[in-house]
Parts: structure tokens; sequence; C-alpha cells
């Protein structure tokens, strides 16, 4: 394997910031240097205070290598220390360090043609979002599917460009909490066996899979899709959830 | 200069920051990360080997693991994702007890496990008194979420190289990259130098 570019801290500016969901936030980042990314990859951002004290936390890059800035999906952990200054108080022009790409495994960089099954939970989505982006950007013709498990509508991240995706990319919802819209035909409730079948690809066409979200989602998902069949060694999780702070 | 984030501060001051590698903050929960699904190995089915680099190779099953002298150990623990956790209470065997049994040749082990994950390791990181095979930790047997039935635990390194569903050490003559090793993870990984990725 290739030696990965050096990780040094780099200076971000935030170029945008964009309202996701009511808790999530998107900063558009422009980073000098940024050496390119694989969908799937995160970054370390570290803050520092005025009195010096500094933080560090890992956020997923939610946009395609293909893309002119590097944008990180945020949500807001209520008691959390570093999420609550991105998302609220951080504006357009200021500037925090930044290092990565980060993480070589939870990617996928369009070079098989295997279809590939996308599962999120809430935020877990941003990485599968890269990905998703990268399939675009590249006119991929890869079966691509996602399922993405979300509290509410209001919850569900990327909503419009998901909606706009087409075929050979198939988007599944499944509203967990909150009584489903009128009209609504997509899933409802928890993720499950059957809704991981109907969504497919099956198990013998051997796609990767790629799941993100709270660690109980990430278990529970991961176990299904092993019992309906697909290999251990194609599952493929990340997990996030309030302990990201 | 690091630029200043005007309006961000610490929020929890109650931390022993003399325990604290930099770079990680405290958290009370034990989050969990692994790179795929949560492998279950039944008890009657699990041994444990040393192979490779060895005088004697040598297995145990569950049972006769169970049999070997246990410790207790109190450790606080650093994830190179962030989080530390003080504190941790773990029972399980000191791997200096399985080494006086193989007598290593080797001078470095990748500890291999279900599901397929390895670490790399010297060997005096995992001597005299500073690892231990654990399979119960705060009490109980050891959740499969957490590594059970059982997981290495080397806690003055990063915690990936505490690794999960454990089921063998393999002695080698030379220092071979594990896991996340080659996906641009540091080779060591000591919290306190915060050697988290390969160039650190």
């Amino acid at each position: 394997m290739a030696q990965p570019p050096r990780l040094s801290w780099r200076l971000a500016t935030i170029r945008e910031r964009r309202n996701e969901t009511p808790r999530a936030k998107t900063l558009v980042l422009e980073v000098p240097d940024w050496p390119g990314h694989l969908a799937g990859q995160h970054v370390d951002v570290r803050l520092t205070a005025e009195d010096g004290y500094q933080a560090q936390r890992s956020y997923s890059i939610a946009s395609a290598p293909e893309d002119d800035a590097l944008e990180l999906t945020i949500e807001r952990i209520d008691d959390g220390e570093v999420s609550p200054y991105l998302t609220d108080e951080a504006v357009p022009g200021d500037q925090f360090e930044l290092r990565g790409p980060i993480g070589g495994y939870f990617v996928w960089d369009g070079s098989s043609n295997a279809p590939i099954l996308l599962v999120a939970g809430g935020s877990g989505v941003a990485p599968l979002m890269a990905m998703l982006r990268h399939h675009r950007a590249t006119g991929s013709k890869v079966d691509a599917r996602l399922l993405l498990s979300a509290r509410s509508l209001d919850d569900v991240l990327y909503r419009e460009e998901l909606d706009a995706l087409d075929r050979p990319v198939r988007v599944h919802v499944t509203l967990t909490r909150d009584p489903a819209p009128d009209g609504w035909r997509g899933f409802t409730g928890r993720i499950s066996e059957n809704m991981l079948t109907a969504v497919g690809p099956e198990p013998a066409v051997a796609p990767y899979v790629y799941v993100c979200g709270p660690t109980p989602f990430v278990e529970e998902a991961a176990r299904l899709l092993v019992e309906l069949g697909h290999e251990p060694a194609r599952v493929h999780t990340e997990r996030f959830g309030p302990t990201g702070g | 200069m690091p630029p200043i984030s005007r309006g961000f501060r610490r929020r929890h001051t109650d931390v022993d920051s003399s325990r604290l590698p930099p770079g990680q903050y405290e958290t009370h929960d034990f989050p969990v990360l692994s790179a795929g699904p949560t492998p279950h190995r039944s008890l009657d089915q699990w041994t444990f080997d040393i192979v490779g680099a060895v005088t004697h190779e040598r297995g145990w099953t569950w049972e006769e693991f169970q049999a070997l002298p246990s410790e207790t150990v109190t450790v606080d623990i650093h994830c190179v994702t962030k989080w530390s956790k003080f504190d941790t209470t773990w029972i399980g065997v000191n791997v200096d007890r399985l080494l006086e049994a193989v007598q290593p040749i080797g001078d470095y082990l990748v500890a291999y496990c279900d599901g397929g994950y390895t670490a790399n390791l010297p060997i005096a990181d995992v001597s005299g008194g500073k690892a231990w095979i654990a399979y119960e930790y705060g009490g109980e047997p050891l959740d499969p979420q957490h590594g059970g039935p059982a997981r290495l635990l080397v806690p003055h390194l990063y915690f990936w190289k505490s690794a999960k569903w454990v089921r063998g050490l393999r002695v080698t003559e030379r220092d071979e990259p594990g896991f996340w090793e080659g996906y641009g993870y540091h080779n060591y990984g000591d919290p306190w130098k915060e050697q988290r990725y390969w160039s650190d």
C-alpha cells in the first residue's frame, strides 16, 4: 500500500455554513493544499480557546473527492464541547486547525464493480453521502442502495439531494419515531431483516456493505446483515454518537 | 500560533488533566469501535494459542485458560479516537504467565482475532506486567461488543492495540504491521507522545 500523505495540521477557513436539519449543519471549508481524500474518510479538528485550552474531535468528510471544498456535517451534541461551538458559534471567515484524511478501511473508491449497500443511522449518513456524491461525480454505473434510518423526516440529512438521486442509486428511508407524514411511502420503524431484504441487493451478489451510525444501530444492522448471509468481511462498520462530543 | 476560536471554551473543568494524554477527553461511557460486525464465539470453540517464533508452541482451551492464575487490574484506557476512560477494572491472565510457557524467540508479536483483526506489538510491551488477556470487565464476563470472550489489554498504548476477540499471539522475528497499522495509524501508538497516525 502506498504511504498516505503526511498528516500535518492545516488551517481551515469556513466558507459557508449550511443548515441541514434542526440539529445538524454543514461547514464548507477552504483548506489550502488539501491532499485529497477518499469517500468515507474523516478528519481531526482541533480548536484552541482564548486561554490556550485545546480540544480535538473527529468528523467524517461529507463531500466527494471531486468537490472543490471540504464539507463536514456536524450534529449538535447538547452537552458536547466541540460540536455546539461548530454548529452555533462558528461563522464564515472563522478558522480552526484540521488534519487528515484519516482512515483507509471505511472507504469506497469506485474501483470495483461490485454493488454497494449503505446503511445509515441518523447523522451516520455523512461519510456514506461522500460515497454517493463520488458515485454521482464519476457517473458510476455501480448498483448503489442506501437505507437511512432517521427519527423523523425533519431529521433526514441531505433530503433534497437524496430525493434527486436516480438509478443506479436507490434511496430508502425509514422513520423510527414520529408518526409518518400523510402519504409517506417509505419504511417506518426500526431496521429489520425484512427491510434489508426489501432494500437489497441480496447477499448472493456479494455487495460491499458500509454501516455507519450510533453503536446500538451499527451493532443491530451488522448482526442482521450477517444473519441474512452477508460475508462479515464485506461489512464495514463505522460508529459515532454522543460520545463524539 | 493556532487561531483562537472565540466563544470556544473548556466545558468540563473537573477532569484530572494529569491523567489525560494530549488531545484526549474523559468519557464515562464505554464507546465501541470496530471495523466490522461483532463476532460471537462460543466458549467450547474458543482456544488461545501462542505460535510462531517460540521455543514451544502452546494452546489453551477456555477451561484451561480459566484455570490459569488471574489478576484484577484497574487502569486508565485511551482510544485513538480521543476518548479516555479512567479506572476501568478487568480480570485476566498476565501475558508474562503465557510467555513463560512458550519461551519467545522473536522480539515482536501479532495478536490475531476472530473477525480477522490483527495488531502488532513488541514483546517488550506485553512483558513485565504491562499486558493481560482479559475476560471480565466491571465484574461481568466481557461483552462481545467490547471484545468478549477475551481481549488483549495493553493499557499503556492506544486502545486499538488491545485487540478484541483475541484468539492468539503469533511471535515474529520482524515487526509486521497489523490491521489499523496498515491503514495509516501509528505503528507503536504511545498516547503520551500522541502517536496517532503513521507520521506522528
